[in-house]
């Protein structure tokens, strides 16, 4: 369960963030049950006391306590080794916010010896959306040297040469991944998509993944909502959420972040935030106004619109009642919850509600829907063993329920889906929920 | 510090892959789920994959007088999986395989390390459970469960884990493995060597196969709630019940301050100014006996002054159990530290014990609670406490030591289902006196005579 009380502030204005010891209270609350073990899927892969949630706990008190000391590389290797997915705070007897620890224990560990050259090149370009942008877009165009496309263009495998320095990390020739869009969602669109007979606005905040590597599932997300009649601003000026950088304890880019993507989106004038990825919605909803709980300009903007962010899912079966979708999608479909959007940001039932609502699909539920798809954004890259072995349960569970279409509300989760249903799946079809509705309703003009 | 050629011995004999001596991983296995106690690292983990390597692990640590600590998944409550000498933590959680379901038999046997909801998931196809259900069972081993005898809610009417292990294989001491039982039902040759080694909590031997019993599942359920007003007509109700001649398969109580900090914590309309609350659930194969039972059990709520709730739907029943299920959780969060206690007494004085653990926590200022199983007189006095404040810390051992007191001379016992393990040892005197005490060692000493495993359990260690 993500606390919802305020995350605590010291006198001198720091928060869990900047001091470790702040946590202690946090470490406190855990006995030892081991509940965390039933849950926690690198556990699970790995059947280690060390994989497991409360002896990352019991860590981060010898470090207070000065046993062990933060920086040791085995030290460092088990905090990374946690793929962040809050399953762990599901079934915690004593509601243990143990996404606010991992965040304090990198964040300490960050402070102590800096971040690593590669990621501060990555995260310290994020903080200038322009220069990232370039540099995807580089990628973009340059993807057809270092990877070979799938038929259908949409799905790339490393080429050879690539392959075999990747090898050890994911990036062998098997492996698929999105390919990167050239154009990019953002550019798609003006920054006021208008609607017919409008009678509400919203703000959609796209994150990098809708942007970049999932732009037609972004543009999804907009046709449903202009088929609800309902305006949408999608500020330039955004950039990615964080979240990616937060886990990795540079605090300080995060806040950046988070303070330009609160400039850009007051600049909207909505009272609703639209988010179709649930680490981007639940970064809107909890995080923000965590990392910047001593700011006290942004402290009390941050909280405005975590009161006021939305999965599309939510937004539409809950905030309005979208409307019937009546074009037929002959599919059978399967749902798979999203650690972001089940955990942190309570989305599970609404997607369901909305697919089963669309006529044809018929729907599956595969068994332990909630358990992680391996992910974890980058941990599939530094850990591709163990995320190997968690994705390869999940595709089990998506075969037996002989569905030919997986939808799942987090991008993230479609990649790592994608490449295992590569691996080991039935050829289905990877899919964001919202694009079957988005099938539906075109289908209704033909 | 383990020399490093023994270290290298074990990395040959396990593979390197199955050796653990990191600093970070021996943090990691220095704890268990015992509450109030200082924790050990030990010197390396090593995982087994055989019996086989377990002698051979065995005979290395005797030959150098090392400790060896068999461990499942260490979710115990009694510190029995601490590592309190150093040495060896021998972990089971990679042999973990079902070896086989025989329904003809109603047998399973199983590796040490497998999970006892695993167990229960894989028989399920056959129409069959493995009944014992600590709180654990998601988490559990069947080995760790099987070494602690761990009981759970059904305990009334489908006994606890003794009742269900009919055979074992077993590593000992002296490096020699043993097996005994089997599957059939009866089996009256030797001593009875299973009943020997569950609840030994790893003193005596190491658990390295089990063959388990299994039963028919129960068709059908009724769910109830009675709410009393007394204590007093919630003790009777109990007696009542068993009175009536039904066994229930679950019978549970809470108190006062359970059901109060319940509903602060998880608002589902329980009624605060209740003195008492059971869960009862009858179950059965026939729709007929568990309709008749169920009926008997609301008579004897409302004979007793008792507000009624049936559950009429799996939604209801699910509504009801809420109230157990957040028992713990709801006094967990009153405080940083969980002391869980499960001091036992005949049904009959169940009322008595709650009275008087109500008493110790008001004579020692302390937050107290208490729920459990009403119908097999386990009950659960849990004390929430600070563990950064050691003037309160030392409240609650005079608080325990007096619950321990009570329950003794009620004709209770110290541990219905935790075991005793370091946590509950100095007491042990009280129940079983100075002979009692002797029988222990003459058997921990003719099995390990050299106190190599999980020492300082169970029976003290001689220092001197």
């Amino acid at each position: 369960m993500t606390t919802t009380e305020k995350s605590p502030v010291t006198p001198g204005g720091k928060t869990y963030h900047d001091d470790l010891a702040i946590v202690r209270e946090e470490l406190d609350k855990c006995m030892k049950c081991g509940n965390c073990m039933s849950v926690c899927p690198v556990y699970g892969a790995e059947k280690l006391e060390t994989s497991v949630t409360r002896s990352k706990i019991a860590v981060a008190e010898a470090v207070l306590d000065g046993e062990l000391e933060l920086d040791d590389p085995q030290v460092y290797d088990m905090l990374f080794n946690c793929l962040v997915c809050k399953s762990c705070m599901t079934g915690c007897p004593t509601k243990v916010d143990f996404g606010r620890i991992i965040v304090a224990l990198r964040a300490a560990l960050v402070r102590k010896n800096g971040l690593p050259w590669l990621k501060k090149m990555i995260f310290s370009t994020m903080k200038h959306p322009k220069l990232f942008d370039a540099g995807l877009r580089i990628g973009a165009a340059m993807q057809s040297l270092a990877f070979k496309s799938d038929k259908t263009g949409k799905a790339i495998s490393p080429r050879s040469p690539f392959a075999l320095v990747g090898g050890g990390i994911g990036f062998d020739g098997d492996r698929q991944m999105p390919a990167l869009n050239i154009t990019p969602l953002r550019e798609r669109v003006p920054e006021v998509v208008n609607a017919d007979n409008a009678w509400m606005k919203v703000a959609f905040f796209t994150g990098d993944s809708l942007n970049y590597f999932y732009p037609d599932a972004g543009m999804d997300l907009i046709e449903v909502l202009t088929a609800n009649n309902i305006e949408i601003h999608i500020p330039k000026a955004q950039n990615c959420c964080g979240v990616p950088v937060l886990v990795h304890g540079d605090i300080e880019t995060v806040r950046t972040l988070a303070r330009n993507n609160i400039d850009a989106f007051d600049k909207t004038g909505c009272e609703y935030l639209i988010t179709g990825c649930g680490s981007c919605g639940g970064a809107w909803q909890h995080d923000y106004s965590d990392i910047l709980a001593a700011d006290p300009v942004y402290a009390p903007r941050a909280e405005y619109w975590a009161k006021r962010t939305y999965d599309i899912s939510t937004f539409l079966t809950r905030v309005i009642t979208l409307r019937q979708p009546k074009g037929r999608v002959e599919r059978v479909v399967t749902y798979h919850d999203s650690c972001h959007l089940k955990k942190s940001m309570k989305v599970f039932a609404e997607p369901r509600e909305i697919l089963k609502s669309i006529p044809g699909i018929t729907f599956k539920e595969m068994s332990a829907p909630d358990a992680c798809c391996g992910s974890g954004g980058s941990y599939v890259l530094s850990h591709y063993e163990t995320s190997s072995i968690i994705g390869r349960k999940k595709i089990e569970d998506i075969n037996r329920t002989k569905a030919d279409t997986v939808s799942v509300g987090c991008p993230a989760c479609m990649m790592q889906l994608l490449d295992n249903v590569h691996r080991g799946g039935e050829e289905q079809a990877v899919v964001h929920y919202i694009s079957l509705l988005a099938e539906s309703y075109r289908k209704e003009k033909n | 510090m383990l020399d490093k050629i023994i270290i290298e011995q074990l990395e040959t004999l396990a593979g390197k892959n199955n050796v653990l001596t990191s600093k970070v991983d021996m943090v990691a296995y220095s704890y268990d789920a015992t509450a109030d106690l200082p924790r050990q690292s030990p010197d390396i983990v090593v995982f087994p994959t055989s019996a086989e390597m377990v002698q051979e692990i065995v005979n290395l640590a005797r030959r150098h007088k090392i400790a060896i600590y068999p461990r499942g998944a260490g979710t115990n409550l009694s510190g029995g999986a601490v590592p309190l000498k150093k040495g060896i933590v021998l972990s089971f959680q990679k042999m973990d395989k079902i070896l086989e379901v025989d329904a003809a038999n109603l047998t399973a046997v199983v590796q040490p390390g497998v999970i006892i909801a695993a167990l229960n998931a894989a028989v399920s196809p056959h129409g069959l459970i493995y009944p014992p259900d600590p709180g654990t069972v998601a988490t559990a081993t069947m080995g760790g469960s099987a070494a602690e005898n761990s009981g759970g809610l059904r305990g009334l009417k489908y006994g606890v884990t003794k009742n269900y292990i009919m055979g074992m294989e077993v590593v000992l001491a002296n490096g020699e493995k043993v097996r005994f039982g089997g599957k059939t039902v009866k089996n009256v040759t030797a001593y009875d060597f299973s009943n020997l080694f569950v609840g030994s909590e790893g003193t005596l031997g190491i658990i390295t196969e089990l063959t388990a019993k299994l039963i028919p599942a129960p068709k059908y359920r009724r769910t109830m709630m009675g709410i009393f007003k007394t204590l007093t007509d919630a003790g009777n109700a109990v007696a009542g019940i068993i009175a009536a001649h039904v066994i229930p398969a679950t019978l549970e109580i809470m108190d006062r301050m359970t059901i109060r900090t319940v509903e602060d914590f998880a608002h589902i309309g329980l009624p605060v100014e209740a003195e008492a609350l059971l869960l009862i659930e009858v179950d059965g194969m026939s729709e007929d006996l568990v309709h008749t039972e169920a009926e008997a059990v609301m008579q004897v709520v409302k004979d007793n002054n008792g507000d009624l709730k049936a559950a009429e739907t799996d939604q209801e029943r699910d509504q009801l159990w809420l109230a157990r299920r957040n028992a713990l959780p709801a006094l967990a969060s009153l405080n940083n530290t969980v002391v869980l206690e499960d001091a036992t007494v005949p049904r009959s004085r169940i009322t008595d014990m709650l009275i008087a653990c109500e008493g110790i926590g008001k004579k020692y200022n302390l937050t107290l609670g208490t729920f459990g199983h009403a119908g097999d007189g386990n009950l659960h006095p849990t004390i929430l406490c600070d563990k950064h404040n050691l003037e309160e810390i030392g409240r609650v051992h005079q608080a325990v030591d007096e619950i321990f007191k009570v329950a003794l001379s009620f004709g209770g016992t110290l541990s219905g289902e935790h075991g005793i393990g370091v946590a509950k040892m100095k007491y042990l005197g009280d129940e079983l006196g100075q002979s009692g005490l002797n029988l222990m060692r003459s058997i921990k000493e003719s099995l390990d005579p050299e106190y190599i495993l999980n020492p300082g359990k169970m029976v003290p260690l001689q220092e001197n």
